[in-house]
This record gives structure tokens, C-alpha cells and sequence, in this order.
């Protein structure tokens, strides 16, 4: 039995300004044990997915399980079966973190948590804030106890919608430490959305990208990343590209990264470069990453481009 | 323990972190009321018989404590979920509707009693009016409370701004009890007056909670509770219903 199927799943939001179609007939399995990353620009769909996952919103047509039980119709048995971390970092001003763990727990009828909680509490660094009030913890600190109160039901299946988004780089090492070792040690399932493709590909065995509420890849991640046997060219420069490298190009502030398939590419676009006069320094060559993949398969580089950004960010 | 118990103990806990806003602060305000208008209208008001104006006006303004707090109990705690986002941790749960329900209007149901009596015991240094048939007043108290907290969990869940809250408690909640006979006798008024108070729901949960202090009031508090127990089972049915559409909440 599949941890998680999205079987045709659609969803329209009816607005003002008329129907907005978020998710167009998705269906993708995961299997238990799975460590699966749902990547897409924003937009693209995933936290909408996410949230018909987790009972958050109804789906048009089309139907979701979670270990074989309908989010819908058998909704308490799947919501049971599940951990969501949710995007935004929510939490309730009147408790202290155990409190909040405590109550969390009760929610889904677990009484009398607390070595459970503890645990939770040492592997996410949070053991001397366990009588904290939440706003006392730092944005960092919040979000551990998010993932925490996600987990105290033990769910086998854990759902983290951009979790890391706007963590700090140590924060970050913690998070990834801790949910690998569920993944490995308890065998739990992980569905992860992230802007971070570099966390997608040393952690997700197999990815799903969504573009404009469609999946545009279902692959294991090696195979996607054998998808890009090119190279890339890398450098810096102050200079403007030429229209037809500008086209194709991938711009972080100064820094410019070009496709190029083999040495003769990247002496083409040398050449080119240096007939337009653009003056260039740092210049190196590498393999394709998944976010080469990334871009390539959801789509233009203009859209790319911020998703650059927010990845450096 | 089972979920709703969970959320119920969380709903009371809530209000009983911030009892100095919560409880005080409305046993206080309903004090002002007694000393102000009892002092002022006391040789004015001429209300049944044999009764004082500080008598009579001392249950009324305990039953409009209980309404006020069990209103602004669920729905103050809903919407500050909303804004705050982390009714997420609820939505998140396995907890049925009827959890919901059974939790926020039970905390708001305590609240209210818990102000009310508040009240009732510090106004007794003021006023003794009798108590002929105390399980009237239980009865009115508690029904009162929990259609108010089914009333405030409705309001808590259409509401999407502290704006459009406000407007529902000023311009509904508000009137509505101040109309309803907490500080005068229907039969005071003019007919045209007494008709219309007798469309305003309130004005029964007053009547019939006054009937258990002074075995008096202005209609048959079996009247009062048929038309109380039909007004709590219509909320509920909404209430009910909006929390398991998930009305505003789930999308």
C-alpha cells in the first residue's frame, strides 16, 4: 500500500477575477519509507497539494489517501497517520513549549507524552526551551517546535512544507540531521517541499516537479540529474550578455552561468563573449546540478531567475 | 483522554492565563452597573411589588455577564486563531466536528458561569434578593451561556477581520442584550415596545433566569425555556453544520 496517492487530483479556486485552476489532474504514489521532494516554482501548485494532503482544503475532483485511508471521507484515520509542518510559522502565544507539545499530543488522544516529547525536544536542540514561552523563541526556535508538534503523534508519514525556508545554515544542518534520522532509524515516510534544490538532491531518493499545477518529472533523483549531461559554464562579469546568451542564461547579480554541452560550447560562447567585448573573470566549468534540471523543466529563465535569487537569499 | 477534552482544557486554560481581562475585568464592569443605576434609579423603578430596583437588577446584569463572556469567549478565541494562523494545529488534528463544538462552546459556557457567579457573589454585599427556584437559574444560566457560545463560535467563524467581530458584538450582541429587560420590567414600557421585546430572544433568558430569584416575571418560564431550548437547538445546528463544511477555515 502506497504512504501517500494522489490519484487525479484537480483543484480550482473560483475568485473574483473568475476560476484559477491551482492543480490539474496530479496523481503520483509514494511508498512507505520513501524520502520524496515535491519541487516547482511559486505557484506551481505544491502547497495547495500539500494542504489537500493534510484536510486543509478540498480537492475539485480527484481523491488523496494517506496509507490507504481517504483524507476526506476517513479523515481522522489519515490525519492520524500524518505529520504536517506547515510553511508559515504559526504558533500560540498563551503556552509554553511543553504546554503546546502537551496539547498538541491530547489532540489526537495521546495522554501522558512526555518521553516522547523529550525526545523530540533533545534531537531538535530545544530541551532548555522546553518552558519557554513561545514568544520568547526566535524564528529559528519556532520552527523547531513546529516540526516537534508535527511529530508527537508519531506519524509515519511526515509532510514539511518549505521548511527551511529562512532558517540559518546551522539551523538547517540540525533539521536535516533529525528528519533523515526518522527517515532511516523509524522508516517513516518524507514528503518535502523546498526552494533548496541542493537539500532535494542529498536527501530526496525521488522527486515530482510540478509546473503550473501539472507534474512536469516524476523520476528518481539520479536519473534526473542524468537528464543534464551537460556542463555549465560559470563566471562573473559587470558587463551585458548578448540577447541570444542573455536568453538562456541563468544571472545572480554578477554572476552568469551558461549551458554548454562540450568544450567546443564553451569555446562558442567564449568567443562570442569576447566579440561582444564582455569582459569576464572567475570563470570555471561544472556539471549540471538539479536545479539546471529544475530550470530547464519548469521553464523559462526570466521565471528562474527569482527562485535563483531565493535560493542565495 | 479524548481529543475534545483536550481542546476543552485548552479553551479554559486560555481564558484563565488572562482571568484579570477575562474575569475581573466584566465583574467589575457589571459592579459599576449595580452601584450606578441601582443607586441612582433606586426610588425611581417601579418593578413588580414587593422587589427593590437593586434586587431586580442584580440577576439581570448577572445574566448579561454570562451572555457577554460566553459570547466573547469562543469567538474572540476563534478569530484570534484565525489571524494568528495557528488554528492550523487544530485544523491539523483528527478532532470531529462535534469536538469542536463540544470544546468551544463548553469553555464558553465555563467562562460564563464562572464570570456570572463572579458577580452574583460580590453583588450579594449590595443586594439579597431571594432565591425561590434556584434550579431555574441553572438552568437559564447554562442554556443562556451555551447559546451565546454557540452564537460566538459562528461569529468567530464568519468573522475575518477584529473589525467585522466588533460590528457583530456592537451591533448584535450588544443591543440585543441591553434591550432585553436586564434593567427595566417589559411591562414598564409602552405595548408597542413590549411586543418588540418579546421577538428579541434575550429578553427570555432574563425573564426566565429573574423567575428563579423572584418566582416572578414578565412571562411563563416555561414559555421562556421552550423558546431558549428551540433558539440554542437552531444556533447549534448551524454551528454544527458551518464547523463541518469547515465554513471560512478549510478551503
Amino acid at each position: 500500500m502506497s504512504a501517500v496517492s494522489f490519484q487525479n487530483v484537480s483543484k480550482t479556486y473560483r475568485t473574483s477575477r473568475g476560476d484559477f485552476q491551482a492543480l490539474r489532474s496530479v496523481s503520483f504514489d509514494i511508498e512507505p519509507g520513501e524520502f520524496f521532494g515535491l519541487l516547482g516554482p511559486n505557484g506551481a501548485g505544491k502547497t495547495t497539494l500539500i494542504s489537500i494532503l493534510a484536510g486543509l482544503a478540498s480537492p475539485t475532483s480527484g481523491r488523496v489517501t494517506v496509507l490507504g485511508h481517504d483524507v476526506q471521507s476517513d479523515y481522522r484515520a489519515a490525519r492520524r497517520h500524518l505529520g504536517v509542518v506547515p510553511q508559515e510559522l504559526v504558533f500560540d502565544p498563551f503556552f509554553n513549549v511543553r504546554e503546546a507539545l502537551r496539547i498538541q499530543s491530547g489532540y489526537f488522544g495521546i495522554r501522558h507524552n512526555d518521553d516522547w516529547i523529550d525526545e523530540l525536544l533533545a534531537g531538535l536542540g530545544l530541551s532548555d526551551k522546553a518552558s519557554a514561552n513561545m514568544r520568547q523563541l526566535s524564528g529559528g526556535m519556532k520552527r523547531r517546535v513546529l516540526i516537534a508538534q508535527a511529530l508527537v503523534h508519531k506519524p509515519p508519514v511526515i509532510v514539511l512544507d518549505e521548511p527551511t525556508a529562512g532558517v540559518d545554515v546551522e539551523l538547517r544542518q540540525t533539521l536535516w540531521q533529525f528528519v533523515s534520522g526518522l527517515n532511516k532509524r523509524l522508516g517513516s515516510t518524507v514528503l518535502l517541499t523546498t526552494h533548496y534544490l541542493e537539500e532535494a538532491e542529498a536527501l530526496c531518493g525521488r522527486i515530482a516537479m510540478l509546473k503550473q499545477g501539472q507534474v512536469v518529472a516524476l523520476e528518481s533523483t539520479s536519473s534526473l540529474l542524468a537528464r543534464a549531461s551537460s556542463n555549465v559554464l560559470r563566471f562573473k562579469t559587470d558587463g551585458a550578455l548578448p540577447s541570444e546568451l542573455a536568453a538562456q542564461a541563468r544571472i545572480t547579480g554578477r554572476v552568469v552561468q551558461l549551458p554548454a554541452g562540450d568544450v567546443a560550447a564553451v569555446e562558442r560562447l567564449l568567443a562570442r563573449l569576447r566579440e561582444a567585448g564582455v569582459v569576464v573573470e572567475d570563470i570555471e566549468i561544472r556539471k549540471a546540478d538539479l536545479e539546471d534540471v529544475f530550470l530547464d523543466l519548469t521553464g523559462s529563465q526570466s521565471a528562474a531567475n527569482p527562485i535563483r535569487e531565493e535560493v542565495s537569499a | 483522554m479524548s481529543g475534545w477534552q483536550t481542546l476543552f482544557y485548552k479553551e479554559v486554560l486560555r481564558f484563565w492565563k488572562v482571568a484579570f481581562q477575562t474575569v475581573a475585568a466584566p465583574i467589575v464592569t457589571a459592579l459599576l452597573y449595580l452601584m450606578i443605576f441601582g443607586h441612582v434609579l433606586e426610588d425611581r423603578v417601579q418593578v413588580y411589588d414587593s422587589v427593590n430596583y437593586t434586587a431586580f437588577l442584580l440577576p439581570g446584569l448577572v445574566m448579561m455577564s454570562v451572555l457577554q463572556n460566553a459570547f466573547a469567549n469562543s469567538s474572540s478565541s476563534l478569530i484570534q486563531s484565525k489571524i494568528m494562523g495557528n488554528i492550523v494545529f487544530l485544523l491539523l488534528t483528527p478532532l470531529s466536528h462535534r469536538a469542536w463544538f463540544v470544546a468551544y462552546v463548553g469553555s464558553s459556557i465555563v467562562r460564563g458561569l464562572v464570570v456570572g457567579t463572579g458577580v452574583m457573589a460580590v453583588a450579594w454585599w449590595f443586594a439579597k434578593p431571594s432565591l425561590v427556584a434556584p434550579l431555574w437559574i441553572l438552568v437559564f444560566a447554562f442554556m443562556g451561556a451555551a447559546l451565546l457560545g454557540a452564537l460566538g463560535l459562528i461569529a468567530g467563524l464568519w468573522a475575518e477581520k477584529f473589525d467585522q467581530m466588533a460590528a457583530f458584538q456592537n451591533f448584535l450582541i450588544m443591543p440585543m442584550t441591553f434591550l432585553s429587560g436586564v434593567f427595566y420590567s417589559i411591562h414598564s414600557l409602552p405595548a408597542f415596545w413590549q411586543q418588540v421585546s418579546h421577538l428579541n430572544p434575550f429578553f427570555y433568558m432574563i425573564d426566565g433566569f429573574r423567575y428563579g430569584f423572584f418566582g416572578q416575571s414578565d412571562v411563563s418560564p416555561w414559555v421562556s425555556l421552550g423558546l431558549v431550548g428551540a433558539a440554542l437547538a437552531v444556533v447549534s445546528g448551524i454551528a454544527l453544520h458551518l464547523l463541518k463544511i469547515g465554513y471560512k477555515i478549510r478551503h
